[in-house]
């Protein structure tokens, strides 16, 4: 039987670690190699890393960084931010990353996904939409450089064709619900889900397990990605890394997971 | 351990996890470190004919062969590593190596039961035999897939592990000294860790 995944994502920034609400005030959580090897412990399905610099800043990614990680990480290890390139992309995945994540890269020029899975396979070739609600119509709109500039892009046309171009995965971001910690944007989810069938991870609002839960309860295999969750504790945020026990996973699954019942 | 470096898969996890288990090993990228190898490793990530074209054109298959059919020194096929042990793949046009007779095949979708289908990509449980692969790793324990293909071996005896997405396929193959599984050991936490340490003591 085949799992869902619970998936802790975490931001670089300035080379620390940091959580943002709404893509905006970005709060110093730590090292980021402290949190990797806490996560190893805490055997961690996989983890997602996100430079959130690199794009803005239009430089490459910081492959000493990610070889760093990379090296640390016990389990499959998703890294996005600055990847333009099928070049970059190669150059991380021989440094034992096992998924490349791209975002502004691809709305940018949609094909290098094809020309990236070529080398990596699809598989690793993964793609992550910021999505914002816009406008009085409340229609949601692909973003990029951290929801800074508008594509004008409708995500479930732009889902159905990363899909087609050979992307392995897709990471849906919501903007809206990002730092809020409110439960995630189930709407948005439902409306990807209908185009695509390549696997989903959702992220972006995750205030509790349950709402991780609720997700898997509606969609089955999903994957469930969180940073507030994983990285704050307490309505304070005090910053805690924390994840589910495999007992607390357990009775996550088996409450939630409809095969299991 | 001597990890096969022709080109494909995160030979840097590998060595992390023998590092970790206090286990002696070498990335080989020239025939001489192959040829002193007690116990091979054979990574593999990407489509089915690159990894074999790879492997084809990376100038170690002459030697690897000669100490896995010859010397039978011991070998595990990871993920396309393993793919390329059997006979063909649907994914392509290449001939595989053919160290255990089977086919690789394309998961049917209309049998995968969720609403992803493609890749099988997460945690699963497997099903092991008695394999010595599997000492101390019981029925019903997880590993990290993520493939679209999968191995139909010719001889049931050559199935060391079942895994069930939609059907029941053969997670994990091994005939004499030849040994391959579908999953990634080597980003599997514990039971990988296991999985390798069994390995490296076969």
């Amino acid at each position: 039987m085949l799992y869902p995944r619970i998936i802790p994502c975490l931001l670089v920034h300035n080379k620390g670690l940091v959580k943002t609400i709404n893509f905006s005030n970005p709060k110093y959580i730590g090292d980021p190699i402290n949190a990797v090897r806490i996560f190893n412990e805490k055997e961690v399905d996989e983890l997602m890393v996100i430079d959130i610099d690199a794009t803005v800043h239009q430089r490459e990614p910081d492959y000493q960084m990610i070889n760093n990680l990379a090296k640390e990480c016990r389990m499959p290890l998703c890294y996005g931010g600055g990847i333009k390139t099928t070049y970059h992309a190669q150059k991380i995945f021989g440094l034992g990353v096992e998924k490349i994540a791209l975002s502004s890269g691809v709305v940018n020029n949609p094909q290098i996904v094809t020309e990236i899975a070529k080398r990596v396979g699809n598989q690793s070739m993964i793609v992550v939409l910021d999505i914002k609600k816009i406008g009085f119509s409340s229609r949601y709109e692909i973003l990029t450089h951290n929801a800074s500039v508008k594509t004008g892009l409708n995500p479930f046309d732009f889902a159905k064709k990363m899909q087609d171009l050979g992307a392995g995965e897709l990471i849906i971001n919501s903007i809206d619900q990002d730092g809020e910690m409110k439960g995630y944007d189930l709407t948005l989810t439902d409306n990807i889900r209908k185009e695509i069938t390549i696997p989903m991870t959702i992220l972006g609002g995750a205030g509790t397990l349950d709402d991780i839960g609720a997700l898997i309860q509606r969609y089955g295999i999903i994957g469930a990605a969180a940073g507030s969750l994983f990285v704050f504790k307490g309505k304070y945020r005090a910053v805690l890394i924390n994840y589910p026990n495999k007992k607390e996973k357990e009775e996550l699954i088996n409450k939630y997971f409809y095969f299991k019942q | 351990m001597t990890i096969v470096d022709y080109g494909c898969g995160n030979i840097k996890a590998f060595v992390n996890v023998f590092i970790k288990l206090n286990i002696p090993v070498i990335i080989a990228t020239s025939k001489a470190k192959i040829e002193a190898a007690s116990r091979l490793i054979l990574p593999g990530v990407g489509a089915f004919d690159f990894v074999m074209s790879s492997f084809n054109q990376s100038g170690l298959r002459d030697v690897v062969e000669k100490k896995v059919l010859g010397e039978k020194t011991p070998v595990l096929g990871i993920c396309a590593g393993m793919q390329i042990l059997s006979d063909a793949s649907e994914e392509g046009t290449m001939e595989g190596l053919g160290w255990i007779s089977g086919k690789v095949r394309m998961f049917e979708i209309t049998k995968i039961p969720f609403s992803t289908k493609n890749p099988h990509m997460g945690w699963n449980e497997i099903k092991p035999s008695a394999s010595a692969l599997f000492c101390d790793i019981p029925a019903g324990s997880r590993f990290y897939f993520v493939h679209s293909y999968y191995f139909e071996e010719k001889n049931n005896e050559d199935a060391i592990a079942r895994t069930n997405y939609g059907i029941d396929f053969t997670s994990a193959v091994g005939k004499d000294n030849v040994f391959g599984v579908q999953f990634h050991p080597e980003k599997s936490h514990s039971n990988g860790a296991k999985l390798l340490y069994n390995f490296a003591n076969i």
